[in-house]
């Protein structure tokens, strides 16, 4: 039997969720603490593991059944960037690793026994412009040695692995600013010369900040070949990008169901406030707004899973997404009046978490920039 | 053992209902539908039972239009084994849900049969009596416990004021209290395993049972508004106003 909406899958995970209230994930913000629970929850009834084939312990399903877990945790008010990553992260891994490293890494990743949900790309001087990140590997005989520094490097702190990008050639020294970068597996539980450091954000993110010094990974971690690291990671960024636009998905109908009971409940003047236009418009639109982004990850979905190059709609999904999540958000907190302040609502909560996707894991800028560029052939503006 | 769970697709626990604007029932158009959580607690009691090896097989089935198929399906990824749905569009009443369920117990000769004590939707409670007496079985409702020894089963149920322990011989009917356990949540691999689990369809023809309801429904309403409270100042007043106001004491 097919489900093409794989709604067996989202009941399963609603139930889940059922477990997790708003008072818990309320708490967690509080203190800024990492969900362990419902990370353990989601590992043992294998969720995590949805997109590992089976030959390597995983369900083998495809993107959009990950889509639809994740968008599901949001629906329910929860949040996945705990642990989204070690969904998708071991992509790069399954597509460029060797067989050695995949029959190392992956059942365990898919049993949940090994976290692979660190990914070191960001640096403080480079951005978005990864060609030009300075952390540098120097092969030294059968090991590379790693000095420099990463930067909103989310999880460290709850991951085994990372999966690190660094320089091995100096950009001098290369023909194209996209060669010489090299992708390898960093164990951090062996690692010397390794220091997390924590960033309090604005939400509840378990994001960090990480140095290298003279920090040796063996060269059997090397991913692919030396110099070809750019291109792994960039392969992977699309179902990042999907996945992300489904919490997004997941994040807008939650708030707009929550701005929906609201308004009709409300009783102001007499009448429920959501009687008023000047009220329900708004909500209406960011529905439709929604639903619409909604529309775009299926088809990024459809294309992805059909092997089609889907970057122009993975980029446009997140974008679209995001700014729905935003402006239900937006809505909700306004409907909501002085109580969307407060924490019980728990609408401030995700006010604050949705509005990360307008900046992370891309900025809506660089999408844009991509789409005038590559999609609509106007010149490079960067 | 066979064991059949009956499992009824309701208005999730979580939605606020809403009354319909022509006051024929309530929406459930684009309303989230879920199993009734005490037939979670039935079908997750016949799971223990067969990890216990009490239980040789679970048959899950469900009665009415053909999305009843998904609850079906989250019995299915929760351990059922195989599933059972009788397709109608007629609205079915305890009676008529009784009589197919009684039928599709003289086709399967189940060991045993859990229902939820009641079904969140319409609270009517009778489903799981009226087939105990169709099918002349002994049946435990409200069950918080089971026991099973020499070939019959002991049911601590909730009745009003405490507990009853009752002993009946099987085959039985239980209908399950929200006490008798906590129902697990499907994993992703039991979900996989389940989109193999064949589901039968039947209709009620099938089973030779007319499903017309008996009863016609007047009219639904939504239950008063809450007034709203008063705040008093000492227990002097709150005696005074109970009695001169409210005129409880």
């Amino acid at each position: 039997m097919t489900t093409p909406d794989h709604e067996d899958v989202r009941v399963a995970v609603r139930k889940l969720c059922e477990k997790f209230p708003g008072e818990y994930w309320r708490a967690l913000d509080r203190d800024r603490a990492y969900p362990q629970e419902f990370v353990a929850a989601l590992t043992e009834s294998g969720f995590l593991a949805a997109l590992i084939p089976e030959d390597f312990g995983g369900a083998g399903l495809k993107l959009s059944a990950a889509a639809a877990i994740l968008e599901e945790i949001h629906r329910a008010g929860g949040n996945g960037g705990a642990c989204h990553a070690q969904m998708y992260m071991m992509g790069t891994l399954l597509r460029h690793g060797s067989d050695a490293q995949k029959q190392r890494y992956l059942p365990q990743i898919a049993a949940g026994s090994v976290r692979l949900q660190a990914f070191g790309v960001t640096e403080p001087t480079s951005g978005t412009d990864t060609t030009s990140i300075r952390t540098f590997a120097a092969r030294d005989g059968d090991s590379y040695v790693v000095n420099g520094q990463k930067v909103w490097t989310s999880r460290a702190e709850h991951s085994d692995l990372m999966l690190l990008l660094a320089r091995t050639t100096p950009p001098e020294q290369v023909a194209k600013r996209g060669d010489g970068l090299s992708v390898f597996i960093l164990d951090m539980r062996t690692a010397v010369g390794l220091t997390i450091r924590p960033i309090r954000t604005m939400m509840n993110h378990a994001t960090t900040e990480v140095f290298f010094d003279n920090t040796r990974i063996p060269s059997e971690n090397l991913i692919g070949e030396e110099g070809r690291g750019l291109r792994y990671i960039l392969s992977g960024m699309n179902a990042e990008r999907i996945l992300i636009a489904a919490e997004c998905v997941g994040d807008a109908k939650w708030l707009i169901d929550k701005a929906t009971t609201y308004a009709r409940d409300r009783v102001v003047f007499g009448r429920p406030i959501g009687q008023n236009q000047g009220i329900q418009f708004p909500i209406a639109r960011a529905y439709a707004n929604v639903r619409a982004a909604e529309l775009m990850v299926r088809e990024a979905c459809r294309l992805f899973e059909a092997g089609e190059n889907c970057g122009a709609e993975a980029n446009m999904a997140k974008m679209l997404a995001a700014d729905a999540s935003n402006e239900a958000a937006n809505v909700c907190l306004q409907t909501h009046g002085g109580f969307g302040f407060a924490e019980d609502f728990d609408v401030e909560r995700k006010f604050r978490e949705t509005r990360l996707y307008q900046v992370a894991p891309i900025s809506t800028n660089l999408i844009l920039a991509y789409l005038a560029e590559h999609v609509l052939g106007l010149p490079r503006s960067y | 053992m066979k064991i059949l769970v009956p499992v009824k697709r309701v208005v999730d626990y979580n939605v606020k209902v809403r009354v319909k604007s022509d006051g024929t029932g309530v929406e459930t158009n684009g309303v989230k539908m879920s199993m009734n959580p005490f037939d979670e607690i039935a079908v997750e009691e016949a799971v223990r039972l067969k990890e216990k090896g009490i239980a040789t097989e679970i048959v899950a089935v469900s009665l009415g239009i053909p999305a009843c198929a998904e609850t079906i399906r989250t019995a299915l990824a929760m351990g059922a084994d195989r599933g059972i749905l009788v397709e109608t569009d007629v609205e079915l009443q305890p009676l008529a849900v009784a009589k197919l369920l009684a039928a599709i117990a003289a086709k399967e000769q189940p060991g045993l049969m859990i229902l939820g004590k009641q079904a969140i939707d319409d609270d009517m409670s009778a489903t799981g009596q009226m087939l105990a007496a169709f099918l002349g079985w002994p049946q435990g409702t409200f069950a918080s416990q089971l026991t099973f020894a020499d070939g019959g089963i002991t049911v601590k149920r909730e009745v009003d004021g405490g507990m009853e322990t009752v002993a009946l011989s099987l085959p039985a009917v239980i209908t399950t209290d929200l006490r008798l356990n906590e129902p697990r949540y499907a994993s992703l691999p039991n979900i996989m395993k389940a989109r193999k689990k064949p589901i039968e369809t039947l209709k009620p023809a099938d089973l030779g049972v007319d499903p017309t309801p008996r009863l016609k429904v007047l009219k639904v309403v939504e239950p008063a508004k809450r007034k709203a409270g008063v705040k008093v100042a000492d227990v002097a007043e709150l005696v005074m106003k109970l009695r001169t106001e409210a005129k409880v004491i």
